[in-house]
């Protein structure tokens, strides 16, 4: 995979050969100003539904190992 | 009467609407097919058809779609093609199916992809390749594979899938069907599951121009689930064009040229196709897109770099995939992200992380992002002399299976005439324009943001001009 990635990369490599002092870097291809909605408060997924989806529940929370105890 | 799967979506509305067929036996001719299909265009697919809630009034008439993998679908697996999701059903269902749903266009399935939407050939899939219908030991492009190739052979009326580069127009182009990428934000992107969220578009695959013209026109909209998808400004018209008068078509040299490496029966095709518009009254001259051929290289920084942030979600925390790691969480987070993506997802989050890192992050994202500015500025620059650019959508016809998975490089090429308009966020359509040795040939038509009447217009002008048949892949 890194001769793969390396092989890539040597391609990609080509775009800083173009000059593109003074060029502004894309932030949002379409011109939009702003993108503001009403702040109101509307109901979440009951808890239970997103927890039935988790590999590991311990009581109403997501079950994880314990960082770092290796 | 002819078979109901020979019909386009909008023809099986007519009979709907004038009460010759009823929605369920249309949704049971295609879902008895799309069971037994041996493309392995379905990763899922409904076992019997909705209860009858009057969508045979609503506008799409029960017409049911297909929709890819990624989509999400409640309580209906939505794996974007990959293991790690695998068996995953979500809570929610992503706007655009939803309105759909709303319009009379039921779920009939869920489609194969490329995992998590990478790829152009289908191959990269967790849950096997698709065949393409033309011919089984080739390709159906990607990563829209199951989408195209369901619509081709006759498994689904119509589908969406999702263009992040070419996954709509190249899949639809390999399989001999229309495929529309819209203007980046006409469709919300809310329950996506997100590859590149910049470039990332919903569109439809649809036998004929007016059938994506249809799934278009109620699918588009701002969405408040989604801060980036924008009021489309007007209606979808239904295409009526029959000629091309006044039409002014830009010929990209920088995409046409000896640099896309173009097959010389997709290049004669393409020709053919120009002869024809130009017979329909277009006129067609040479436009510059300068930084054109630089797009491949920033679309593999920039697509890349906001998939290896997209991808961060998947850790075997919330849902999915989780291989225990022997009580820690990093050894946890590390062999679930191992065990759960394929090599082609490992291999962009990797260039992507490498992408955004200390030190490299301007030479890389920087850069692209300026090129992508510059790319941008060669379409409207063109587009005040021009109103459509065309190019071939793909370099070739579908390739065989396994030919191109060892050299990821060449398998990006595939999307070195898609890439660019995503990169700039505008419409284009592609349209199957014949076939090269008995495989299809796509036709790609480019316009303005937001341009998608006109463009829809003039692909139907094209199409009945092309007269272009796709029954055989229906069998």
């Amino acid at each position: 995979m890194a001769t793969e990635l390396s092989h890539v990369l040597d391609h990609i490599e080509k775009i800083r050969e173009l000059d593109l002092e003074g060029v502004p870097p894309t932030s949002h291809v379409i011109d939009v100003v702003n993108a503001l909605r009403a702040d109101e408060p509307e109901p979440s997924l009951p808890r239970e539904v997103i927890l039935a989806a988790a590999p590991e529940r311990i009581n109403d929370g997501f079950g994880v190992p314990t960082p770092g105890a290796a | 009467m002819s078979e109901l799967t020979d019909l386009t979506a909008a023809a099986a509305a007519e009979r709907i609407r004038a009460r010759e067929i009823a929605p369920a036996e249309l949704f049971e001719a295609y879902r008895a097919r799309a069971a037994a299909n041996d493309l392995n265009a379905y990763t899922w697919v409904a076992d019997a058809p909705p209860p009858d809630d009057g969508s045979a009034q609503a506008p799409l008439a029960g017409v049911p779609v297909a929709v890819k993998d990624l989509f999400c679908t409640e309580g209906v697996p939505s794996q974007s093609g990959s293991k790690i999701l695998e068996g995953y059903r979500p809570p929610y269902t992503a706007t655009v199916v939803a309105k759909l749903a709303q319009a009379g266009a039921p779920l009939l399935g869920k489609t194969n992809q490329d995992e998590f939407a990478m790829g152009s050939s289908n191959e990269n899939s967790g849950f096997g390749p698709v065949l393409n219908p033309w011919d089984r030991s080739r390709v159906p492009g990607g990563s829209s594979g199951g989408s195209a190739a369901a619509v081709a052979a006759g498994l689904a009326p119509w589908a969406i899938g999702t263009d992040t580069g070419g996954s709509i127009r190249q899949p639809a182009a390999l399989c001999g069907i229309v495929g529309l990428k819209p203007t980046y934000g006409a469709c919300s992107r809310y329950g996506m599951i997100a590859f590149a969220s910049s470039l990332d578009q919903a569109g439809p695959l649809t036998r004929d121009v007016t059938d994506a013209a249809l799934i278009l026109r109620h699918t588009i909209g701002r969405d408040r689930h989604d801060s980036t998808s924008l009021e489309f400004p007007g209606e979808i018209a239904l295409p009526q064009a029959e000629d091309l008068k006044g039409i002014r078509l830009g010929v990209p040299e920088e995409l046409t040229g000896a640099e896309g490496g173009i097959e010389p029966g997709v290049h004669e095709n393409y020709n053919a196709i120009i002869a024809l518009a130009e017979g329909l009254g277009a006129t067609v001259e040479p436009c510059r897109l300068e930084h054109a051929p630089h797009a491949l290289s920033a679309y593999y920084l920039i697509a890349p770099a906001e998939a290896s942030a997209n991808l961060a979600r998947f850790d075997g925390v919330r849902y999915g995939l989780r291989v225990d790691g022997d009580a820690d969480l990093i050894t946890m987070y590390s062999r679930t992200r191992n065990a759960g993506f394929g090599p082609e997802v490992k291999r962009r989050i990797m260039l992507g992380t490498y992408a955004l890192s200390s030190g490299y992050y301007d030479a890389y994202y920087g850069t692209a992002q300026k090129v992508r500015t510059k790319i941008a500025e060669d379409f409207h620059t063109a587009f005040e002399r021009f109103d459509f650019i065309v190019t071939p959508t793909s370099p070739w016809t579908a390739f065989e299976l396994g030919s191109k998975t060892a050299d990821p490089l060449a398998m990006y090429l595939n999307d070195f005439m898609t890439v660019p308009m995503s990169l700039a966020g505008i419409p284009a359509i592609s349209i199957p324009s014949g076939l090269s040795e008995g495989l299809p040939v796509g036709f790609q038509l480019a316009g303005p943001a937001f341009s998608e009447s006109r463009l829809l217009d003039a692909a139907y002008a094209l199409e009945r001009a092309i007269g272009f048949d796709g029954s055989e892949a229906r069998g």
